[in-house]
């Protein structure tokens, strides 16, 4: 049986399967990029890396309710790496918080889509990010108070490599392996490319799984593909694999992932689209669509 | 209209490279977005891309003006004021090191990135600090200035600079306030990039037959303030306009001088009201805040009634 993303997202609230996760995520790539080109602003490269990783939670794993956006049980999501707030309104919108015209209004002024995400602004968002490294302790502290209060919400935290530069992140590691808060997993979305250059030219992170070991971190014992769903569903897998808190997810990733003149280019962290790159690029793009869509 | 102040601070670092050995230049992975970039490539061994860790830059540089080497450190305006209050205030201040702190997007000019990136109180937070100086740049020529002034100094230096390009003003030799416009009826002091909004207002002003003396104020400390002394006794009515919220920053730092002397005129102060900002295009910004000739020219109209 043949289907389509149209299909697809005709019945948002079930959990997708990894070949359909995969052709959501290419669709909602092509969102992205044409809701960049149309706003002349916006960071496409960090948002193209996280576009499987946001997918797969809001689409498979998250315990959420569109209608109610507040709900105190829910799963909590931080995207630490604020600047790719392109990719995370795109699948709020999907997922039914908000209507998906409204994308059109990113970074307008008196929109709800801030050019950052904003918790008082938008519906969905959990917590408001931008000035990076701040999205880890944060999540301490939602997961502490859920064993607090007795709840069972888990709490994801969405980072870069660039976002670990800041000390306040690791500070949050050492007080997360202190108080090993139930439900806290830090999933690091690693492209290896920064806003200047790539981290070996800006910050070299050495063997970040035994950095984030020797911290006191429960970490997968491998590295998942960031843009392979079959990979992600199964680092999920691992996260319900045991009761060892808190847990770290490392995700091979690739920045500006889709476009073969974006992908790894540090050039493309924050730059304006201009037509010829969105005339080429949007094809590219489209052709991937097409190629998951064919498999659904 | 000039280029962007940040594209003049990034050339203008170069060219003090040659002629100063011990400057460094150091920034916290923006190097592309501050344009010291520019000095990277042209004194590679002279550069330090530390990653985005703001604070742990600034006392690099500190430690390094220990050892009298002359750091400029750069990266966006917010979160040095923000993140790295403590080592500037702690270390740079205290021990009243040579630092020149160049905060880049300052204001709203980082406008689509929003509320989070647009420093709104970086000028509040420096001022209150013993031993730094404060310069707000009206211009890329004014920001030159800035940087070489910075460099004559023995304690530390903040300069706020501005992500866009903005229109040239008037020159003066060194930087210090400048009269823009001359007029009798109502004095407007403008900090920063507002200058120009500023002086397009005397021109509104004066097909109602209002003269309005308008002046570009950088230098927030020391303060520039002795034109505007002058000015007021002339007009008897004050408008400060500034990039930054009221509490603490240009309006603040007048009022006080006003009244400690006890001078008393018609005042009134634009800049943003106890509120947080948000994403759009930079003009229609700053003009949703208060910042447009539109607007000061009616404050200063409702002045001079
Ligand atoms: C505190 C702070 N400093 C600087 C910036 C500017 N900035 C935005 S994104 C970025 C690099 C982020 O790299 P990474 O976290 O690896 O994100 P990704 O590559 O996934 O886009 C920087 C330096 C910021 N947003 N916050």
């Amino acid at each position: 049986m043949s289907s389509t993303v149209k299909d697809l997202l005709g019945d948002v609230k079930r959990k997708f399967n990894a070949k359909e996760l995969s052709a959501l995520a290419a669709y909602f790539r092509t969102v992205m990029f044409e809701t960049l080109y149309k706003s002349q602003t916006g960071h496409w490269g960090g948002a193209a890396s996280s576009a499987e990783l946001t997918t797969a939670l809001y689409f498979n794993r998250l315990k959420i309710d569109p209608k109610n956006p507040q709900w105190e049980e829910r799963d909590r999501l931080i995207l630490s790496k604020g600047h790719a707030s392109v990719n995370l309104y795109t699948v709020l919108a999907h997922r039914g918080f908000f209507p998906t015209e409204e994308l059109e209004t990113f970074r307008r002024l008196d929109s709800r889509l801030q050019g950052h995400p904003s918790m008082n602004s938008t519906s969905g968002v959990d917590m408001s990010t931008g000035a990076l490294g701040h999205g880890l302790s944060i999540g301490v502290g939602m997961a502490l108070a859920a064993r607090l209060k007795g709840q069972k919400f888990w709490t994801y935290v969405i980072s870069g490599e660039g976002c670990l530069n800041e000390g306040q992140s690791w500070e949050a590691m050492m007080s997360a392996a202190k108080y090993k808060p139930e439900g806290l997993v830090l999933m690091v979305d690693y492209n290896k490319v920064q806003l200047d250059g790539t981290e070996d030219e800006i910050m070299p992170m050495g063997c970040l799984a035994s950095k984030l070991t020797s911290f006191g971190w429960h970490v997968a014992p491998t590295a998942y593909n960031g843009h392979d769903t079959a990979s992600i569903l199964d680092s999920f897998a691992w996260m319900d694999s045991d009761d060892v808190w808190p847990k770290a997810v490392i995700y091979d990733t690739v920045k500006g992932k889709g476009i073969s003149f974006t992908e790894n280019k540090s050039a493309w962290h924050g730059a304006v689209i201009d037509d010829d790159s969105y005339a080429k690029g949007i094809v590219e793009l489209n052709a991937d669509l097409a190629k998951k869509e064919a498999v659904l | 209209m000039s280029i962007a102040m940040r594209d003049a601070f990034g050339k203008k670092l170069v060219e003090l490279g040659v002629t100063h050995p011990n400057l460094v230049v150091l920034d916290a992975d923006v190097s592309s977005s501050t344009k010291s970039a520019l000095f990277g490539k042209a004194y590679p061994e002279r550069f330090f891309n530390v990653g985005v860790a703001e604070a742990n830059m600034v006392d690099i540089a500190a430690g390094m003006a220990t050892a009298g080497l002359r750091p400029v450190v750069n990266a966006f305006a917010i979160f040095l004021a923000l993140k790295a209050t403590d080592q500037i205030r702690n270390t740079i201040c205290y021990n009243n090191l040579p630092v020149i702190i160049a905060g880049a997007y300052g204001g709203l000019s980082d406008s689509f990135d929003g509320a989070s990136h647009q420093a709104i109180t970086d000028i509040a937070i420096m001022r209150a600090l013993p031993n730094m100086q404060v310069i707000v740049p009206s211009d890329s020529f004014q920001a030159e200035q800035a940087l070489e002034y910075a460099l004559t100094q023995q304690g530390p230096v903040y300069i706020r600079l501005n992500r866009n390009a903005m229109p040239d003003l008037p020159r003066a030799a060194a930087i210090s306030t400048v009269k823009v416009t001359e007029g009798s009826d109502v004095t407007i002091a403008a900090n920063g990039i507002t200058a120009s909004f500023a002086a397009e207002a005397a021109e509104l002003l004066k097909k109602e037959g209002i003269k309005a003396e308008v002046f570009s104020v950088p230098m927030v400390k020391p303060f520039g303030i002795e034109a505007i002394v002058e000015s007021v006794a002339k007009t008897g009515r004050l408008l400060t306009v500034e990039e930054h919220v009221l509490a603490g920053g240009f309006a603040s730092a007048v009022s006080e001088v006003f009244m400690k002397r006890g001078i008393s005129c018609r005042f009134d102060a634009i800049g943003i009201e106890d509120t947080f900002t948000e994403s759009g295009p930079y003009i229609p910004l700053l003009a949703k805040y208060g910042i447009s000739a539109e607007n000061i020219a009616a404050r200063a109209m409702a002045l001079s009634k």
